[in-house]
């Protein structure tokens, strides 16, 4: 018994999806695919299906609601059909058509993929120049241009790093606001352009300045004042205008204002 | 070929050059930077070197074939192929065994059936949506797409004009290179497949906006394959476009 439910499982796990295995029931029986036999194959097809709940395999979704369509186009074509006529548009044809249409293009894609299997197969055995074999999986030549959050909140937390235990016996005014410190990025930037990281947190002592800082940059880059870059991998971050002319500038008042509450909150 | 007609005996023909540039290239070539090398190096020697400057695109490519065939027919072990719209020179797949062997590089990856499937799609009715895929292969490809994502094989274009503004899918230069194919439309069927009725007429709202996009690629491509333009501005302009 275990052979033959590994034979099954085998067997089973070939299909992709309900179309797949569709095709399958199809090509086995040898039917005309614009000429199916909704019953044979409906029946098949929900064989399978409880084969598979046998065997304990997930069942997709996707399985189900073809059955439920299989279900729907036997029992339509079960009525007369004067029947069929009167309940539907006159255009309507074959209620198995879109089935067919759709099982006949999904084979057009299963045979493109073959062939690109097969292209697959053949560019193993080609190396061009530089043996520069093109590899799959996340290639070192991924644009770095644009930083990741992740890149940002390790500049950050290298930058907290710098910063000596604070007294934790004291209390400090809040010295420091995001909008302040948002001032502060665009005025620089409008000198610099080129502002690395590391730079805009040097010299920055306090926990609380240097946050008010990374949440400034985070602020500006949400308002698409300023970019924030990376030439390589492991390259520090560097934070430069995006078109210097028009934004940097404008409408920094307000935003003074609204962080300010944001600022206290640290 | 006027080039193999010079009057000085050591002065190579084109399609040596070509051979030597492809040869040299650490990275797969394109007609406007072997013309741009041509033109750097007649301008630079001057004398009879000034006859390579004026060497156009289409005598360049007929080198190439020139070499193509030369290659073939003498059984060197090596061709040159067109990939993804750039000339390489590679080894020929029957010896591949033996490279890769030398290279150690027995264990190639392959992508699985839903894989190559999800990537058919895509490549034929690009810019598609992720439910035109599903409804083809019926079922979710979600987990699919994402990975075929992460290994550059597809790319997001853009997002579409339809509601929720879903994604719009496509294959990347790194697909082209994978599958050693030159252009999408050399694939078998292109036309047939891409055109396929189904989706031509569930998408009848939408209509407006696949052909604007369709448009919108061709004129891309278009303004690709401009006419030569011997100025060198222009076509370091041309090159850093490809490259892009």
């Amino acid at each position: 018994m275990d052979l033959i439910k590994d034979d099954y499982k085998v067997s089973l796990e070939v299909f992709e999806g309900p179309l797949d295995l569709l095709l399958y029931l199809i090509k086995r029986d040898e039917v005309d695919i614009y000429d199916i036999p909704i019953g044979r194959i409906t029946d098949q097809y929900m064989e399978y299906l409880q084969l598979m709940k046998v065997l304990d395999l997930n069942i997709a979704g996707d399985f189900i609601v073809m059955s439920a369509t299989l279900m729907l186009i036997k029992s339509r074509m079960l009525l007369p059909v004067e029947e069929q006529k009167a309940q539907e548009d006159e255009e309507e044809e074959d209620p198995r058509w879109d089935l067919v249409r759709q099982l006949v293009e999904y084979k057009k894609f299963k045979d493109a993929a073959d062939h690109l299997e097969d292209l697959e197969v053949h560019m193993e055995n080609v190396f061009a120049r530089e043996s520069e074999h093109v590899e799959l999986g996340v290639a070192p030549d991924i644009d770095m241009r644009d930083a990741s959050i992740f890149d940002l909140i390790a500049s950050l937390n290298e930058a907290l790093g710098r910063v000596q235990e604070e007294d934790l016996q004291e209390i400090f005014a809040e010295e420091y606001t995001v909008g302040q410190k948002v001032t502060y990025i665009v005025e620089n930037l409008k000198i610099a352009k080129r502002i690395t990281i590391t730079d805009l947190f040097g010299g920055m002592t306090s926990r609380q300045e240097i946050v008010c800082t990374f949440l400034a940059v985070l602020e500006l880059i949400k308002l698409n004042r300023i970019a924030a870059v990376q030439d390589d991998h492991f390259a520090s971050i560097v934070v430069e205008p995006r078109d210097p002319e028009e934004h940097v500038g404008g409408g920094i008042e307000d935003l003074e204002e609204s962080d300010e509450i944001e600022g206290e909150l640290i | 070929m006027a080039m193999s007609e010079s009057t000085v005996d050591v002065l190579p023909e084109l399609k040596q050059i070509v051979g030597a540039l492809l040869f040299a290239a650490k990275e797969p070539l394109t007609v406007k930077r072997i013309r741009k090398a041509m033109i750097e190096t007649g301008n630079g020697f001057g004398g009879p070197y000034e006859q390579y400057a004026k060497a156009t695109d289409v005598q360049i490519e007929g080198a190439i074939e020139e070499l193509m065939a030369d290659l073939d027919r003498s059984k060197l072990g090596l061709g040159v192929a067109l990939v993804a719209g750039a000339y390489r020179l590679q080894n020929d797949a029957a010896c591949g065994p033996f490279v890769r062997a030398l290279l150690e590089k027995n264990q190639t990856m392959r992508l699985s059936k839903p894989a190559l499937e999800t990537l058919a799609i895509v490549a034929y009715r690009q810019p598609c949506l992720r439910s035109e895929i599903e409804e083809v292969r019926g079922v979710s490809v979600d987990a699919v797409l994402r990975k075929l994502i992460d290994m550059q094989l597809v790319r997001v274009v853009r997002r579409s004009e339809l509601p929720g503004r879903p994604w719009l899918f496509g294959t990347t230069q790194k697909f082209l290179e994978h599958f050693g194919i030159n252009q999408i439309e050399d694939l078998p069927g292109s036309q047939e497949l891409r055109r396929a009725m189904p989706v031509d007429e569930k998408k009848k709202d939408t209509t407006e906006t696949f052909p604007d996009i369709e448009k919108e690629l061709k004129v891309d491509k278009s303004s690709d394959e401009e006419e030569d333009d011997n100025s060198m501005a222009a076509l370091d302009e041309e090159i850093q476009k490809e490259e892009t």
